[in-house]
């Protein structure tokens, strides 16, 4: 063969058995660490699978945040509006975490009990995260900066 | 008034981009030189028009005039001057017009250094770039006009920039970022000006790459400075979290980093011409997808801004017009431009290439990942996220390729090596760069990492391998100073470049590997002991800022029972929003920081503290910095300024130049240059 064309036709191999295993591994490495958004109605309803890392989120229930006295375990409920799902952390939780409003938990379900390792609070005080506000049945906040950003104030907490 | 005239400004910016992304093309196809010089003048326009339009959102800002939505809803008479003027870019509107500023000011820019470029390509240039400008324009003045008022209930007070962008960090970021972003649009309008013309040589290659190295290197400092920024305002004392829109400035930069390593082999040996232009086009693609990504707000992301969905669909159209148009030209004209040169196995052209295809498909992977989210919600198979540990997964297997390649290529000539005769330069940085692998994780404390071993191995690998063919290039010359004065600024840029990738990727794996990261609940006067250091909770007092009022730990950090260092984060609530934040306090140091935030107060005596202790994490800002350094000094090579001043030499000794003339003769001239380096 011409040299030209059997250089080309190796890097044309190469190329191509590369990406391929590439896109193999890819898609297999994405099924593994890929986390799914439950809401709370459907982790209480029992959906959601137990001990895998799965996300959720919804709204604090105000004056359901208890701290531990010695440590820095915290437990607290979040609410879609309809049923609120039990959620303990230890560490510390951020700067924008507060009651009456949006986080979103990364973390395993352990015998109904929602054991977040990370905690997450919208990053300014209009945003709202787009999982929380859709299983609000709300949508996202479209106006920037004001209007009825907080979708969290209109849930009914007493009810 | 002021307002409107910003307006006006912008509108009359909008009609020069389409009189600039029209004439001058026109005039390439009637050959009219008029037409085609028209594109010089009509890009200064544009950019002291926008420019205009800049300058008056940033007096709005600076006289608090309340009546502009945007000023009120991203400033507040309480903040210090110089977070009203960076508030100017803190929000969607106004970063987008900083955008639009920056890409104005590199249009302009290519048409005042592009005196010794042919008449007929500056025209191709600048016009594509006219029409980037149109579309970004249309989009600020048609989605989100950052001069809208709120009349007539004017408001006495904004509501204040968001505290974590009141920093020293936001003030610089995002224009260093944009300059990177918008840089690759020169490349980008490069690329297709020569699938225009059907014309891609050497002299080319030489034009487009000072501009993107240049952009590359902006986006290199733009971000590390982002990284740096959220290790130490977000109070996680994390560095990179793989968000969505990290991984969108990200992509840009490894698809940028591939790009001027092309773009060298282009301009040397006439290779690859279609993947460097390819390249060129995916590079810029990239940062327009990073746009969309940020500004519709379609991911979950800690760059929370606005979620209209009108902007998401205007930048995705925006987006599929100039990817699908470019891609189309690409795919009929990509023919024309042949590459002819051929190469061995054992050769820097093939070393190099396998780097950049290392890179794209690293591209790509990030891309899948970045997009999954999307990807399964519009099939309906739920709301996903990809964690970390894919991302982190892959990216550390193919960084450990890249280095490994690098080493070696680096040191291979062009078109072939014989192997024998740099078999003995690369024997001793093996040796050494094995010993120090194996050897350093044993003396550091706690168990021994095979992780923290092979990154040593390929980092110095990469270090020693660079400074043995500096040594290489020299070791002919009469004396060290002599051979080393002999060496070109753009193969300084490599060296320095090559070692800061390594030095980054030194101090991210083994920051990585080595950090202690604990939380921990301390009561005032208690102190709690962590790898060998001892931190104690000295007081908490108040403190007022001038727009916040803080709450100030004092933390006294020992070793051995000596001080090491007294910090200070704070907790700080600010009066506008009631918005509470958390400024860590860090001892940074060339081998470690030790860092420290502040959390919740528990009870009277007790506080939520977090302590860090993070060895070599400086030196992922170091590396970043030296490979900004180093694509800067390749741009000062003389090979660049030779070329100008030969062809100023002809202009002047012909006095009348017409665009046919001088495009040959450039040719003639490059050619001599190549056959001489």
């Amino acid at each position: 063969m011409h040299p030209l064309r059997k250089q080309r036709l190796l890097t044309v191999i190469f190329i191509v058995f590369a990406s391929s295993a590439g896109v193999a591994l890819i898609l297999f490495s994405l099924r593994e660490n890929m986390n799914l958004f439950y809401p709370p109605s459907k982790i209480v309803a029992g959906e959601a699978p137990e001990g895998r890392t799965i996300r959720a989120g919804g709204c604090v229930v105000p004056g359901s945040v208890e701290r531990d006295d010695t440590s820095l375990r915290v437990r607290f409920d979040v609410t879609d509006g309809n049923v609120s799902l039990a959620v303990t952390h230890e560490g510390i939780l951020p700067d924008l975490f507060a009651e009456g409003e949006a986080a979103v938990l990364v973390g395993q379900l352990h015998e109904g009990v929602f054991e977040a390792d990370e905690v997450l609070a919208k990053h300014d005080e209009t945003y709202m995260p787009r999982e929380v506000a859709d299983s609000l049945g709300k949508p996202a906040d479209k106006t920037y900066g004001g209007g009825d950003a907080a979708t969290c104030e209109v849930i009914d907490y007493d009810a | 008034m002021m307002p409107e005239y910003g307006q006006l400004a912008l509108i009359i910016a909008l009609l020069l981009a389409l009189c600039l992304s029209i004439v001058p093309l026109v005039g390439t196809y009637n050959g009219k030189v008029v037409w085609m010089s028209a594109s010089r003048s009509l890009s200064v326009g544009l950019f002291v028009f926008v420019a205009i339009a800049f300058a008056v959102l940033t007096w709005s800002f600076y006289v608090d005039d309340f009546s502009v939505k945007y000023v009120a809803n991203h400033s507040n008479t309480l903040l210090p001057v110089r977070y009203k003027i960076s508030a100017v870019w803190g929000g969607h509107e106004g970063s987008l017009l900083l955008w639009v500023l920056i890409l104005a000011g590199w249009n302009m820019a290519v048409s005042i250094f592009s005196k010794n470029l042919p008449l007929d390509m500056v025209a191709r240039v600048l016009a594509v770039l006219g029409m980037i400008s149109v579309g970004f324009l249309l989009f600020t003045l048609l989605t989100s006009n950052p001069f809208d008022r709120v009349l007539p209930n004017v408001p006495v007070e904004g509501s204040d920039l968001n505290p974590l962008l009141q920093d020293f960090g936001l003030i610089i970021h995002p224009p260093m970022l944009y300059m990177g972003y918008v840089g690759f649009s020169v490349v980008f309008a490069f690329a297709i000006a020569a699938l225009l013309s059907g014309r891609l040589d050497s002299a080319w290659a030489r034009w487009s790459r000072p501009w993107t190295n240049l952009a590359w290197a902006f986006l290199t400092i733009g971000i590390a400075l982002g990284s740096w920024w959220a290790y130490y305002e977000l109070g996680w004392g994390g560095w990179w979290f793989w968000d969505p829109v990290e991984n969108a400035s990200f992509m840009p930069w490894l698809a940028g980093t591939a790009l001027i390593h092309t773009l060298a082999i282009t301009e040397k040996r006439g290779a690859f011409k279609n993947w460097t232009l390819f390249l060129a086009i995916l590079t810029f693609s990239l940062s327009l997808l990073g746009t969309f990504l940020v500004r519709s707000g379609v991911l979950t992301s800690v760059h929370a801004f606005a979620t209209d969905p009108e902007r998401g669909v205007f930048i995705l159209g925006f987006l599929l017009l100039v990817v699908g148009s470019s891609l189309v030209l690409f795919a009929m004209r990509a023919p024309v431009v042949k590459s002819v040169s051929g190469f061995q196995l054992l050769s820097r052209e093939a070393f190099m290439l396998v780097n950049t295809i290392v890179l794209t498909i690293t591209v790509s992977f990030v891309l899948l990942g970045t997009l999954y989210p999307l990807l399964t919600e519009a099939v309906g198979a739920g709301k996903i996220s990809v964690g970390e540990p894919y991302f982190n997964f892959f990216f550390v297997k193919f960084m450990a390729l890249l280095a490994l390649i690098m080493g070696i290529g680096a040191m291979l000539n062009w078109k072939k090596t014989d192997f024998s005769k740099i078999r003995k330069w690369q024997i001793v940085p093996l040796v050494l760069s094995l010993w120090l692998g194996t050897f350093i994780p044993g003396v550091i404390d706690g168990p021994y990492s095979v992780a923290a071993a092979i990154t040593i191995s390929l980092g110095s690998w990469v270090i020693l391998l660079t400074l043995a063919d500096v040594r290489r290039k020299v070791h002919h010359a009469p004396s060290l100073g002599v051979g080393l004065t002999r060496l070109s600024a753009s193969y300084y840029g490599m060296v320095l470049a090559h070692i800061g990738f390594a030095v980054a990727l030194l101090g991210a794996s083994l920051n990585t590997i080595y950090s202690v990261q604990r939380d921990v609940r301390l009561t005032v006067g208690n102190s709690v002991t962590i790898a060998n250091m001892n931190y104690e909770l000295a007081d908490v007092r108040r403190e007022r800022g001038p727009n916040y009022d803080a709450n100030v730990g004092e933390i006294v950090v020992r070793k051995n029972g000596d001080i090491v260092s007294r910090l200070e984060p704070e907790k700080r609530s600010y009066f506008s929003g009631g918005n509470v934040m958390t400024e860590a306090a860090i001892d940074a140091g060339f081998w470690r920081d030790v860092y420290v935030a502040l959390g919740n107060q528990l009870n009277n005596t007790d506080w939520e503290v977090r302590i860090h202790y993070k060895p070599v994490v400086r030196w992922i800002w170091l590396g970043a910095i030296f490979m900004a350094l180093g694509g800067t000094i390749a741009i000062a090579d003389k090979r660049y300024k030779l070329l100008r001043e030969k062809h100023r030499r002809q202009v002047e000794e012909r006095d009348s130049p017409t665009p046919a003339i001088p495009r040959a003769e450039l040719l003639t001239v490059d050619r001599q240059q190549a056959g001489e380096s």
